[in-house]
């Protein structure tokens, strides 16, 4: 199964950026997608890159606003493949399996968690419903834009489709004692079996129709969902801990060939060359402590390490609120201390999960072409001591922290826990530092 | 005392003097070697040693000179500092599993219940002491949870040792009280319980501080056979009214720590606040007050009463000359404890500077909890627990290279 299908650079969005090229020079540029490069020129235009390379490599064109960037760190925006700010709200107590539920439709754009999201540098997330349920719905992908409602953020595909996953669980979490709902793991795994196998059906009684409106099945949205997930128009974001569950979703995902992302997967550790075998990329969590619950109580900072070493795609992701987005960047720190690689430990941040979400060739390095979604550090990005300066997604300023109100949201105080006021107008970039 | 003003002459003779001393057990008998040795009771050491003997240290300062005796292991490491003090947990009450049989820190059947005690309740062999003691925690100053309106007690523990009888420091330490929604009676299946308010939970703590103050006259004057008799619960409340120990409140809100410093007013109490989100907002009536304050870890979640907390929380305070220290806190889900030293880190990047930060985890943490005669500093007389660093500790990407409390090794993994 080849996972990553190629999907057209083409954004909708991404022409709202300024017309006139921005040039950010002298900065150190962690491109991701190469090497570091020293002493950098990032040019962007249009909301996207134009130019990434060394200063003396790099010619800015005429007419370009110059922002001096010496002394400091460029990298891509950071990509949260699992972030659940926003007040969400997604399947309830009715059932464990509810694919008809679409989380975007609960997101309120103006919690304060979507500004600590920017105030974090991240610059695209994957909104999910909850992990109480085997399956909780629809996932939706985010652009943190300057918007005032939830479409402002959306991001489409080539066909202007709005880009999301679907959320799955197995585990304890999915365990409830309630009506409808499994109390062991091999009846959550027979339920989420039955239920593929009826989405099958449902396929083929479609394709038997042929569009023979006689024929075709009545419209079913909990259908048509899984229906994109057989077709590997949307990938699986599931929720697992445990060894024995990743086998599971592992499992699953081959007997009915949907495309899967492992998310937290605390136990991988354990079972590395079988996830590696199965080519199965793994979107990993970090905390400071193992346990909370008896599936976590293995969690190893080593996780990324052991993936890593044997040729897993790996990305980190904060979980907030799990973890803070404005502290992402501890991940991959700790990643580090536990033995991971630099590089691939900033990848987990950027272009993997780009990768996780369908979207590497639009985000998560800097490259010409690519969207111009980058954060301005104050140094470098694995230390404790580095500040988020500044988040631009597609060319626009998102977040500065020498604005109060954005650094309200970055260090937090009063006031900091109240929805953000609304984005007004369209506010140019005066005051280039 | 100050070990780096030692002089060169009296180093040695201090140097003699162990030399002449009698093979020691293997056990209690350390030298760190440090590039650089945080002693926290006067300038960073260059090439400086920390000499344990029997558990205590002997000698600190300059390595050069200095010889070391035999029979003693010898760390090395970039960075030593004294072993870290987390100022407030729950671990060893609370365990990794978050099953009912590892969750000791919060007995619910009643809002009031200071007799409790933490050394009755704390698990040595806790994996999440062991976990903590990997990043340089040495002592932790643990015990009953926030969460009820008065929870129980506190006590000072070392991370180490197989009975708690080996490990403890002080026995109690504080009695913990919460005031604020964390303590709140007002979910359905309680909604007939007390406190369901605000103003009834002040009621409730000030009935009860009234009753002990009645008890302990009565205690303390009365003749023998007209004495009350002995009460757990007034007993503890009454140490607290004799100010042997403090009462901590975790409160977080303003007006919930305005109430915190009102009651302790009314009853003349010792007061630590804990947890404090908005203190920033009261720094003049805290500072007058005299209050010790032990900030909520960075991560906790920002909603709710801690929807305004702060980064800069910590720097604030302290640069008011309010003492401060750091804690992981108490942690009902994933992760089950923070660790105090990515606390202090956090500190140390939002307005504190780097000693400033290091002392909210060791020797402010010590003075705040009373133990600064044993722990927090690295002197001659106090008790031989040091962390090891490959690099500046709050870095994430450095690691905890060993641990040694009183003299043993109990950590030569990096962590």
């Amino acid at each position: 199964m080849v996972f990553f299908a190629s999907v057209l650079a083409f954004t909708l969005e991404g022409a709202s950026g300024q017309s006139i090229p921005q040039a950010l020079v002298g900065a150190k540029l962690i491109t991701i997608s190469g090497d570091e490069i020293e002493t950098g020129t990032l040019v962007v235009q249009d909301g996207r890159i134009t130019a990434a390379g060394p200063v003396d490599a790099v010619s800015i064109p005429a007419g370009a606003v110059r922002i001096d960037c010496a002394g400091k760190v460029i990298m891509p925006g950071l990509i949260c493949t699992h972030n659940h700010v926003g007040g969400i709200g997604g399947a309830d107590n009715s059932g464990p399996i509810q694919p008809d539920v679409r989380i975007f439709d609960s997101l309120n754009v103006r919690d304060a968690g979507f500004r600590r999201v920017v105030a974090g540098g991240l610059t695209t997330v994957n909104i999910m419903p909850g992990s109480g349920h085997l399956l909780s719905g629809r996932t939706i992908y985010l652009k943190m834009r300057r918007g005032n409602t939830v479409e402002d953020f959306f991001i489409r595909d080539a066909d202007g489709i709005v880009m999301g996953g679907v959320k799955m669980a197995n585990g304890t979490n999915s365990l409830r004692e309630m009506k409808g709902f499994p109390r062991t793991r091999a009846k959550s795994a027979a339920l989420v079996r039955q239920e593929f196998i009826n989405a099958g059906e449902y396929r083929e009684r479609l394709a038997r129709a042929g569009g023979d409106l006689a024929e075709t099945p009545a419209r079913d949205v909990r259908m048509e969902t899984l229906v994109d997930v057989l077709e590997g128009r949307k990938i699986v974001h599931h929720h697992t801990h445990r060894q024995d569950d990743i086998m599971t979703v592992m499992r699953l995902a081959e007997e009915f060939d949907f495309r899967v992302v492992l998310h937290h997967v605390s136990e991988g550790w354990k079972i590395a060359d079988q996830i590696a075998e199965a080519r199965v990329p793994c979107s990993i969590i970090l905390v400071e402590s193992p346990g909370g619950k008896l599936e976590a109580s293995e969690l190893a900072f080593e996780t990324g390490a052991v993936l890593e070493r044997v040729g897993v795609l790996v990305a980190y992701h904060t979980d907030d609120w799990i973890n803070d987005s404005r502290l992402f960047l501890r991940s991959p720190a700790l990643g580090v201390r536990a033995g991971m690689s630099r590089a691939g430990a900033l990848k987990a941040v950027t272009l993997a999960g780009a990768e996780m979400l369908d979207l590497g060739d639009r985000i998560g390095s800097l490259e010409p072409g690519k969207d111009a979604d980058f954060v301005l550090l104050s140094g470098d990005p694995l230390s404790v001591y580095t500040k988020v300066l500044q988040t631009w997604v597609e060319g626009e300023r998102v977040f500065d922290r020498s604005d109060p109100n954005d650094r309200l949201y970055a260090v937090g105080g009063y006031g900091a826990g109240d929805d953000a006021e609304p984005f007004t107008c369209c506010i140019a970039d005066e005051g280039n530092e | 005392m100050m070990p780096t003003s030692l002089s060169p002459s009296l180093s040695m003779i201090t140097a003699a003097v162990l030399i002449a001393a009698p093979q020691p057990p293997a056990l209690a008998q350390v030298v760190v070697r440090g590039k650089t040795v945080h002693t926290m009771a006067g300038p960073a050491v260059t090439d400086g040693l920390v000499l344990i003997r029997d558990g205590k240290i002997a000698f600190v300062g300059p390595a050069e000179g200095v010889p070391i005796p035999n029979g003693y292991r010898v760390l090395e490491a970039e960075v030593v500092t004294p072993g870290l003090i987390d100022a407030h947990t729950t671990v060893g009450l609370s365990g990794i599993f978050n099953q009912p049989q590892d969750q000791d820190q919060i007995e619910r059947s009643a809002p009031i219940q200071p007799e409790l005690r933490a050394i009755d309740a704390y698990n040595t062999s806790e994996a999440l002491v062991e976990w903590v003691r990997g990043f340089g925690v040495t002592t932790i100053h643990t015990g009953h949870a926030p969460g009820e309106l008065i929870s129980g007690q506190t006590f000072v523990v070392k991370t180490a040792g197989t009975t708690v009888e080996e490990a403890v420091v002080v026995d109690a330490a504080t009695v913990s009280a919460t005031i604020g929604p964390a303590a709140l009676k007002n979910k359905e299946k309680d909604k007939d319980k007390s406190p369901g308010t605000r103003g009834k939970m002040m009621a409730m703590l000030r009935a009860e501080f009234i009753k002990a103050g009645e008890y302990r006259r009565k205690r303390e004057s009365a003749e023998e056979d007209k004495k009350p008799e002995r009460d757990l619960r007034m007993e503890a409340l009454s140490r607290l009214l004799k100010k042997e120990l403090p009462l901590m409140v975790t409160a977080n809100r303003a007006q919930d720590i305005a109430s915190a410093l009102r009651l302790a007013r009314e009853f003349e109490l010792r007061l630590v606040l804990d947890g404090a989100s908005e203190s920033y907002l009261l720094i003049d009536e805290i500072k007058a007050a005299g209050i010790p304050v032990i900030i909520h870890p960075s991560m906790y979640r920002a909603t709710g009463e801690l929807k305004n907390m702060s980064f800069e929380t910590a720097a604030k305070l302290r640069h008011a000359g309010i003492p401060v220290a750091l804690q992981s806190g108490y942690e009902s889900y994933v992760p089950k404890t923070r660790v105090v030293l990515f606390e202090a880190a956090i500190a140390a990047a939002n307005g504190l500077t780097w000693e400033e930060a290091l002392a909210t985890i060791t020797i402010d943490a010590a003075r705040i909890l009373g133990v600064d005669e044993r722990v927090g500093s690295l002197e001659a007389g106090k008790d031989g627990d040091v962390a090891l660093f490959d690099g500046d500790p709050f870095e994430y990407t450095t690691h905890c290279t060993g641990v040694v409390i009183e003299g043993k090794v109990v950590s030569d993994e990096p962590h």
